[in-house]
């Protein structure tokens, strides 16, 4: 990959020889004792590549199983196989994703400062990172766990019979890798941002991930203490969850919950940033309502905390709390509504062209919206007595998740690859790409939500026959989805190599980060950059490149 | 390969409730998806790149706007919000002659026991017509009963009482199954709900194994257990009569009161010291880890089939028909 940038085909002009990617030399050496926050970005990109595509097979086979009712796995290998794809996608895809690729990446460039707070720090997140996956992929290969990646006692702590202390220890460690990157992210959009910089001209990127660090840090501890807590009870057999030796079941769902609703926001926020840098550049148009947009971040990060319940409506919790949680859900779903209208109105009176960013920034829209709106109906109560635990949930959360966060990683790779590579990608395929996913996303789940209210529960390896036309419809979507996430690992690939030279503004973006060379130098600016205007002041008619 | 199924059937009283709720839910969000989709769409094929519309004034300030979309779409969940809240309180209210049905769960099973004794597995047979309220509990991990034509649903949990209640409104044969995972077979636990006339099915509960009722049961247990040493007729330990007490208020130590209901006789029996009648001493040992589940709901069913009766008449009644 590093030495990419500087072959290329000989007839063409070496741009800039001295960046990040060749700056500190190009040995293996170089790259693991590195402290520079972009070269970590691509460590991190790498890794992260790697458990998606760990996470997708295991989907592949899921999706495989319940082509036919009577599933084609013994059910073990099918229970620890949806575990593997929810602990691997959860915990070492989606929380980790565009915080600490792009967020790693962008962060000091678009502040204008020379690297984040905590150099060393951010290192060491991507060894824990790195250290905890390996084991949870240990834990699979010597014989899997079959617990889903919530973990529900007393199953988990005294009846499951798959590795389940090592999987708790994988999750236990990367959550120390996001603490230390929340932490780091704040001290640095606090600490190190340039003259002139002041917080309402940061760009959305840089608020969503500051929201997405106060989650990190203020909520990963709960699920440390709460993961502790099953491997003591599972190791010792002492009684905090299981009823026979006196704990209480549903304190270990308060817990993890309390945790776990935040982090589906750690899981969109960044997201969200993705798509509000692309839509105004794309569309020629400062992002119509800034400080809504922000503060709507900030909102969901707050009431994150407050609906954790809504989980737990068919639990046993009391019909009081179940009142209270479910208005809660509400009330948090208006600050994704705001951001929602207010991409929307920014195409209003734009000057729109349709790039593969643009592309997949539209279909996140799309997307997160059906996502959204079925979130208020998992939020009603009366309504989630009936769908709770069954297809309608887990189409739910796929939109939201997979639908919404994944597009937006790849609206973002797609985005800033010629930052980061220095080099174009072709730019057919990239929306032959962007088009496969939406329609494979849409065909895979959509069906999911029909599937759900007629009753097909989630976790079944095997399911009435009177399900399968349905699941057909799934499966096949997925193949169509599979092609299309493969597809950038191509043409991504191939423009390593063969891409043309970008030059430091292709998009002629007004961020920060555009005002250096692609790929930038090791100190990203050659002058510590003042700041005069706010952000997204574009205008109908593009400037000229590279000014 | 099945047809494109589109709604399950609907064959409770609830179900039909359901299904208007989720039709409101649908057109709220059919309404703002065709908003956002129908401008994203008009917005994108007006203002592409090149096309010669005029542009005109730029809408600079925004907050207006903002303030009345992000007011008009709370007023809307707002409505949602509400419907459901009064949909799942009455879910959670059942009508005072609701009959009680036990459901146990345990992997991996459904074990289900009414109140005449007879027992089923994986199978519940109901009468059309007639309100029931299910007891649910479990006996190692969590499951969760769910039967979607009837639109229902709710975790069975170790250790507590969870209750839920449908009255049927069509005969027919319907799906059960278990939601919540549970272990290698968690897919397998489920079973079928017979709706029956009711003539239909009383001719069914007297072909089944007739055997004692559950509260006959209990009140061998009640022996068995010793629990008759204390709450007994003629016990001269100073513990609360256990007549008319189901479905009552009971004044607690520190003044709460709490109602006597399933969980209030499971948690006495379990944990004595969590919830003490006021005016007794808190002298009763706990019975945790002695009595089984099945063991527990029967010694439930025997105190709730004394609900209508006096510590005097029932007396009485005791020393002319000595226990079997
Ligand atoms: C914005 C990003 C969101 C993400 C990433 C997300 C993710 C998830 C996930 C992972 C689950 C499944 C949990 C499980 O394993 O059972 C879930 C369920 C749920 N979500 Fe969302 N969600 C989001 C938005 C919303 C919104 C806006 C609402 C409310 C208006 C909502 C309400 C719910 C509810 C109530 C459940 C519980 C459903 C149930 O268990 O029956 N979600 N969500
Ligand atoms: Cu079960």
């Amino acid at each position: 990959m590093m030495s990419a940038t500087v072959t290329g085909k000989p007839e063409e002009p070496i741009v800039a020889t001295k960046n990040y990617l060749t700056e500190e030399g190009i040995t293996l050496r170089s790259w693991l004792l590195t402290r520079d926050h972009k070269r970590i970005a691509i460590l991190y990109t790498l890794s992260l590549t790697f458990f998606f595509f760990v996470g997708g097979a295991a989907a592949t086979l899921i999706r495989l199983n319940l082509v036919t009712p009577s599933g084609i796995f013994t059910p073990d290998i099918y229970n620890r196989l949806f575990t593997l794809h929810g602990i691997v996608m959860v915990w070492f895809f989606l929380i980790p994703s565009i915080p600490n690729t792009m967020g790693n990446f962008l962060i000091p460039l678009m502040i204008g400062a020379k690297d984040l707070a905590f150099p060393r720090l951010n290192l060491l997140s991507w060894y824990l990172y790195v250290g905890a996956g390996l084991l949870a992929l240990f834990a699979i290969v010597i014989g899997g766990v079959d617990t889903g990646w919530t973990f529900y006692t007393p199953f988990s702590s005294l009846y499951s019979n798959g590795y389940v202390v090592l999987a708790l220890a994988a999750v236990f460690a990367v959550g120390f890798s996001s603490i230390l990157t929340g932490l780091n992210f704040i001290v640095t959009t606090h600490r190190m941002r340039a003259p002139g910089m002041t917080w309402y001209r940061l760009p959305v990127f840089v608020w969503s991930n500051y929201a997405t660090s106060i989650i990190m840090v203020l909520a990963t501890p709960v699920l440390a203490i709460t993961l502790l807590l099953v491997a003591v009870e599972r190791l010792l057999r002492v009684g905090i969850f299981d009823p026979a030796l006196g704990g209480d079941p549903l304190l270990f769902q308060h817990l993890f919950w309390f945790y776990s609703h935040p982090a589906v926001y750690i899981m969109i926020l960044p997201g969200f940033g993705v798509i509000s840098e692309i839509v105004p550049c794309f569309a020629r148009k400062p992002l119509f309502g800034y400080k809504f947009v922000v503060w709507s971040s900030i909102a969901i990060s707050v009431i994150g905390f407050f609906v954790w319940a809504h989980h737990m409506f068919v639990a046993g919790i009391s019909l009081y709390a179940g009142l209270v949680f479910s208005l809660l859900s509400y009330v948090i779903a208006v600050p994704s509504a705001i951001k929602v209208f207010n991409w929307t109105a920014t195409l209003h009176k734009g000057w729109i062209s349709f790039d593969a960013p643009m592309l997949y920034a539209l279909g996140f829209i799309g997307l997160f919206t059906i996502g959204g709106l079925t979130g208020l109906f998992v939020a009603n109560l009366a309504f989630d007595v009936h769908v709770t635990d069954s297809y309608f949930v887990v189409a739910h959360f796929h939109y939201i998740m997979v639908g919404g966060m994944v597009s937006a990683y790849f609206g973002g790779l797609h985005y800033w690859w010629p930052k980061v590579t220095g080099r174009l990608y072709p730019e057919w395929w990239a929306r032959i790409a962007a088009l496969l996913i939406f329609f494979g996303f849409n065909l895979t789940f959509f069906p999911q939500f029909i599937l759900g209210y007629l009753g097909m529960e989630r976790r079944y390896y095997a399911y009435p026959p009177e399900f399968q036309a349905w699941n057909i419809f799934s499966s096949a979507g997925a193949s169509v989805l599979a092609v299309g996430y493969a597809l950038p690992f191509f043409y991504l690939g191939w423009s390593l190599f063969r891409g043309k030279r970008a030059g430091a503004n292709p998009w002629a973006a007004t961020g920060l980060e555009w005002q250096t060379p692609s790929p930038p130098p090791t100190h990203n600016f050659d002058r510590t950059p003042t700041v005069t205007r706010p952000p997204y002041q574009y205008r109908p008619e593009p400037e000229p490149q590279d000014v | 390969m099945g047809s494109l199924q589109l709604l399950p059937p609907t064959a409770s009283s609830h179900a039909a409730d359901m299904d208007w709720l989720f039709a409101a839910l649908l057109g709220v969000s059919a309404f703002i998806l065709l908003l956002v989709f129908g401008l994203m769409i008009l917005f994108c094929v007006r203002y592409r790149k090149g096309s010669r519309v005029e542009r005109g004034n730029r809408l600079g300030r925004t907050w207006r706007v903002e303030v009345a979309w992000t007011g008009l779409t709370f007023a809307a969940f707002l409505v949602l919000y509400f419907w459901g809240a009064e949909l799942y309180v009455r879910i959670h209210s059942p009508p005072a002659e609701a009959t009680d049905i036990y459901v146990v769960g345990k992997q991996w099973m459904w074990k289900i026991e009414h109140p005449g004794g007879q027992r089923e597995i994986d199978a519940l047979h109901v009468p059309v017509g007639k309100p029931v309220r299910l007891v649910l509990t479990s006996q190692d991990v969590i499951h969760d009963f769910a039967i979607p034509a009837f639109r229902i649903r709710q975790d069975a949990v170790p250790g507590r009482y969870e209750t839920l209640w449908f009255t049927p409104t069509e005969v027919g044969e319907y799906r059960l199954f278990c939601a919540e995972f549970c272990g290698t077979l968690h897919a397998r636990m489920g079973g079928t709900v017979v709706v029956m006339e009711p003539s239909d099915f009383q001719r069914w509960l007297d072909s089944q194994d007739p055997g004692p009722s559950l509260a006959q049961e209990g009140e061998a247990l009640f022996r068995s257990y010793g629990c008759s040493g204390c709450h007994g007729g003629t016990s001269t330990v100073h513990a609360p009569k256990l007549e008319g007490l189901f479905g009552r208020p009971v004044p607690l130590e520190g003044g709460r009161s709490v109602i006597a209901d399933d969980r209030y006789i499971r948690t006495s029996i379990l944990m004595p010291k969590a919830e003490i009648a006021a005016g007794y001493p808190p002298v009763m040992p706990s019975f945790a880890g002695q009595i089984g589940e099945d063991d527990l709901l029967k010694l439930v069913a025997y105190i709730k089939s004394l609900a209508d009766r006096t510590a005097a008449n029932s007396q009485a009644e005791s020393m002319e028909r000595p226990a079997q």
